[in-house]
């Protein structure tokens, strides 16, 4: 598991790499939470661009996400998601419960 | 000859394990000459089923898992991923989306997930016996 994340007027960015799997899923949602609730933004990005494979472990990573951003009154957007990752999220009934803000195939 | 070739392998429930299954369908598969998306809805379909045997399978330790692919004729890929451990008493509980006994790293889709990237998938389980998923995908010929 590796990733980067920044925060700029009050938007956290985390930027996810690799493969999610369940194998790293819960390492992912833990950090994810930290960040969260370290900087409390008002929203976060999940930047999924160098993500190469998802299951739905990814999908228990953006739910839990979207908890963590409900808690605190703010909003969760995902961006950068490739084709793979796209079919998973499209499959789960992602996409119509959480902001896409663009598609890359 | 009911198949035209095949493979089988057998390690034990341990997550990296989800990776390494999903990466050798996918080379075995290779031969077939599927499409790029195609190879993402098997490994994917993998990769689910690989994890419920390791989560729900064995919840108490590591057990074996076996994996055996086929190519039929007609280009259909067969998996069967077989796990001998606690199985599952009600399935018609388990396959309902977002149902789940794992915990917040589970979203209780996988078999969701499994059902809409493979043509078949059929579940057996008992109690005390273990579970075995077997799942058919049809490949489209190149022209």
């Amino acid at each position: 598991m590796q990733f980067t994340s920044f925060l700029e007027d009050g938007t956290l960015t985390v930027v996810l790499t690799g493969e999610i799997d369940h194998h790293c899923a819960k390492r992912y949602i833990q950090a994810i939470d930290a960040k969260v609730e370290a900087y409390t933004p008002a929203v976060c990005i999940l930047d999924f661009s160098e993500v190469s494979f998802i299951d739905s472990s990814g999908v228990a990573v953006v739910i839990n996400a979207l908890r963590a951003m409900k808690r605190m009154g703010g909003r969760l957007l995902l961006t950068g998601i490739g084709s793979q990752p796209m079919k998973v999220f499209q499959a789960a009934g992602v996409d119509k419960i959480i902001e896409i803000k663009e598609v890359t195939v | 000859m009911k198949f035209e070739n095949y493979m089988i392998l057998e390690f034990p429930s341990k997550s990296c394990n989800e990776a390494f299954a999903r990466s050798a369908v996918s080379c075995f598969a290779a031969q077939m000459d599927p499409t790029i998306e195609e190879l993402g809805d098997i490994r994917t379909a993998v990769s689910e089923a690989v994890t419920n045997a390791i989560v729900h399978g064995y919840p108490q330790g590591l057990g074996l898992i076996t994996l055996r692919c086929r190519i039929l004729k007609d280009h259909v890929l067969d998996i069967v991923v077989k796990d001998r451990g606690v199985g599952i008493a009600d399935i018609e509980k388990a396959r309902q989306p977002m149902y789940s006994t794992g915990g917040n790293d589970r979203s209780g889709m996988g078999i969701t997930i499994m059902e809409s990237f493979m043509t078949d998938v059929n579940i057996q389980s008992e109690p005390g016996k273990g579970t075995t998923v077997h799942m058919r995908r049809k490949l489209q010929r190149k022209k």
